[in-house]
């Protein structure tokens, strides 16, 4: 068990590739760090140079009070699971997780000890015997999972391990994986680009783009407080949507579309925004926000009428695409609503949980 | 194309005409791979089976102007018994033994630690350094034996099976390494990650991941080196003349050719026992070689 601290670290490969631009996170023990963003962001290098799988260009890399920079992988005391399970094809399952105990010569009898313990936890014990060829895809990662588990390292890193899995079984391991970790809480760094699995899992996300972090912060300050406009869209979905406003001052202040729509700003945030009175900013409303209306409407909420393109019934929800001021939006209404394409859906946009976008910054404000 | 249309067109699809269309060019795809197997078979059947007919005759038999000279009329061992203990074809298959032992050992030695390095090490060059390898093989061995003999000449390996255990590898190894590299690089890069992390050092990864899971390659690449040093004629013809030092390839032809006179008997005699090591190590990996390994390494 250790922290693990990443400081001022930058990868570039040959032909000058930056794919980590200088970033900083500090790691505590036990936690469940989430990486997550769109793909080429840079998630999977930053994890590999903690593997040390991979080289760090400049910036250090600490393991629990040691600078691994040029520490190599063997001695750094940590586990990784790969997308593609990566066990050796010939050793059976039992020899696969107890591959890393030989190598570290622990005795014969304690070798079978953990890793029965770790079979037992990941349920594969009636597995040991067999190839990994003779397994399911749900069942060789969680061979993989053992074969990090059995050492128990100090860190356990995880290069998105749910990707090859259809969906059903990609949400039960999902809540397996988590069950291990409250089992054994060892510090992990889990990387993925799917933000439901990042939420769900983690104690904190991290979310990265083009090189750079983002934003840090619990799954629940991401979703009510994105600082970008990229964590705003990215978390959350269907995602989060954006129209062209101006902010004005109309007795109160408001928010105007192009179209003259005029929606009013909470009374308690007047004070944040009044400052970009006259400017031309993007405001932010996700599609849980954007509802049918109701009789008896709280404060703060905005009716608007949307002429309805789209309906996605989804059981316990229906989304509806449609078009404010000429740009398309998703609202998230009750499933079951009435209505159908073409037709005209009064909404209640809940100004509350607005957001808006310095569009020069792209900063949320 | 007409079955499929008729079969579609017809307002009451006769079932039996479109599952038989499909069976029915299974079967002419079937047979005719056989015909064409069968050729091959034959045309490379004909020569080994005169060979092991023409052993098992007698002098008397094989000079006979009538009968069929495709049969043996009365089937000797004669031929056999005489070679087997005769000294110096011994002696020949004794020195093709331990050449063949030591070009295979020192080739696939080599080769796989060149593949490893060249295929995982990612060092500057590796690439230009594989591609390098491989042309080496293209240098066809009959222009280089001649400037070859000053070098052995040189070492004082001249008329010593020693020169052989140095020349073959040289043959073999650009091949071996290619064959070696080409599975080495089939085996995902994750696995190596995978053992480094789990604390593998490289030679480690080498022996208990690379050498098993590229076993068919290996299987494939030490069959290749141990037909080069089995069946090679030029080298021993060129660099070994006397009777003890001689392998089988150069033996049997100096001991049975004597002028103008061949027996034929006991060349061919020669011969199948000279090709029996090389078809009993075939029949014997080859079911390794089949045995794909790599299967469930990952995905898939
Ligand atoms: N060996 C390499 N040489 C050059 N560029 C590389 C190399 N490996 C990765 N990159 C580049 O670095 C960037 C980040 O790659 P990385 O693999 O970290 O992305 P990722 O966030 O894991 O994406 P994904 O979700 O697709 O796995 C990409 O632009 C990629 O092209
Ligand atoms: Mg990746």
């Amino acid at each position: 068990m250790a922290n693990v601290s990443i400081r001022k670290v930058v990868k570039s490969y040959e032909g000058d590739v930056q794919a980590v631009k200088g970033i900083d996170l500090e790691i505590e023990d036990h936690e469940f760090v989430v990486l997550v963003g769109p793909s080429g962001c840079g998630k999977s290098t930053t994890l590999r140079m903690i593997a040390g799988l991979e080289e760090i260009t400049a910036g250090e890399i600490w393991i629990g009070g040691d600078v691994v920079n040029d520490v190599p992988p063997r001695d750094r005391d940590i586990a990784m699971v790969f997308q593609n399970y990566a066990l050796y094809p010939h050793m059976s399952v039992f020899d696969n997780m107890a591959f890393g105990l030989k190598l570290r010569k622990f005795p014969k009898d304690e070798i079978k000890r953990l890793v029965d313990d770790a079979a037992k936890m990941l349920d594969i014990q009636m597995l040991l015997d067999r190839k990994p060829k003779a397994l399911s895809g749900g069942q060789r990662q969680r061979v993989a999972m053992g074969r990090a588990i059995v050492r128990n390292p100090k860190v356990f890193l995880f290069d998105e391990p749910l990707s090859n899995l259809d969906a059903k079984l990609r949400v039960q391991m999902r809540t397996e994986i988590k069950k291990v970790h409250q089992l054994v809480p060892t510090t992990t760094v889990y990387v993925t680009h799917d933000q439901i699995e990042a939420m769900t899992l983690a104690d904190r996300v991290v979310v990265m783009n083009h090189g750079v972090i983002e934003q840090v912060g619990a799954p629940q300050e991401l979703y009510h407080n994105p600082q970008t406009r990229f964590v705003a869209g990215f978390i959350g979905s269907p995602a989060m949507n954006f129209l062209p406003v101006q902010v004005v001052d109309d007795s109160g202040l408001k928010v105007q579309l192009a179209d003259g729509t005029k929606m009013a700003i909470p009374p308690e945030r007047v004070d944040r925004y009044g400052p970009y009175k006259g400017k031309k900013m993007t405001l932010g409303i996700r599609p849980e926000h954007m509802t049918e209306t109701h009789e008896s409407e709280k404060p703060g909420v905005q009716l608007m009428n949307a002429k309805v393109d789209v309906v996605e019934p989804m059981g316990m929800e229906t989304l509806v695409h449609h078009f404010v001021d000429g740009v398309a939006v998703c609202s998230r209404v009750d499933p079951n609503t009435k209505c159908r394409p073409g037709e005209i859906l009064p909404l209640a946009i809940d100004m509350n949980n607005m957001h808006l976008v310095e569009d020069s910054s792209s900063r949320v404000v | 194309m007409s079955g499929a249309t008729a079969a579609a067109g017809g307002p009451v699809p006769r079932k039996k005409s479109k599952v038989g269309s499909l069976e029915r060019q299974q079967r002419i795809s079937i047979r005719s791979s056989y015909a064409a197997l069968s050729i091959f078979v034959v045309i490379f059947l004909v020569p080994p089976f005169y060979m092991v007919m023409t052993a098992l005759k007698s002098s008397a038999e094989i000079s006979a102007q009538q009968g069929n000279p495709w049969i043996v009329q009365s089937p000797t061992m004669e031929n056999f018994i005489q070679l087997a203990t005769d000294a110096s074809f011994q002696r020949y298959f004794i020195n093709s033994v331990w050449v063949t032992a030591m070009v295979v050992i020192i080739s696939m030695a080599i080769a796989i630690l060149a593949a490893f390095s060249l295929s995982r090490m990612g060092f500057k060059g590796a690439q230009v350094l594989s591609t390098g390898v491989f042309l080496t093989y293209l240098v066809p061995p009959s222009l280089l034996f001649i400037p070859l003999f000053q070098i052995v000449g040189t070492l004082g390996l001249i008329n010593n099976t020693w020169v052989l255990v140095l020349l073959f590898p040289t043959l073999a190894v650009p091949f071996c390494t290619w064959i070696m590299i080409g599975y080495f690089n089939s085996i995902p890069k994750e696995l190596d990650e995978a053992a480094l992390i789990d604390g593998a050092t490289y030679p480690q990864i080498l022996v208990k991941i690379f050498i098993p899971v590229a076993l068919p390659g290996i299987i494939a690449a030490t069959i290749f080196a141990f037909t080069v040093a089995w069946g090679g004629f030029l080298y021993p013809l060129a660099y070994l003349y006397s009777a003890d030092q001689a392998t089988l390839t150069v033996g049997i032809v100096r001991e049975l050719i004597k002028g103008d006179v061949f027996a034929w008997g006991m060349i061919m005699a020669a011969c199948v026992m000279a090709a029996a090591p090389p078809i009993i190590v075939y029949t014997f990996l080859m079911d390794y070689y089949v045995a794909g390994l790599t299967a469930g390494a990952t995905k898939g």
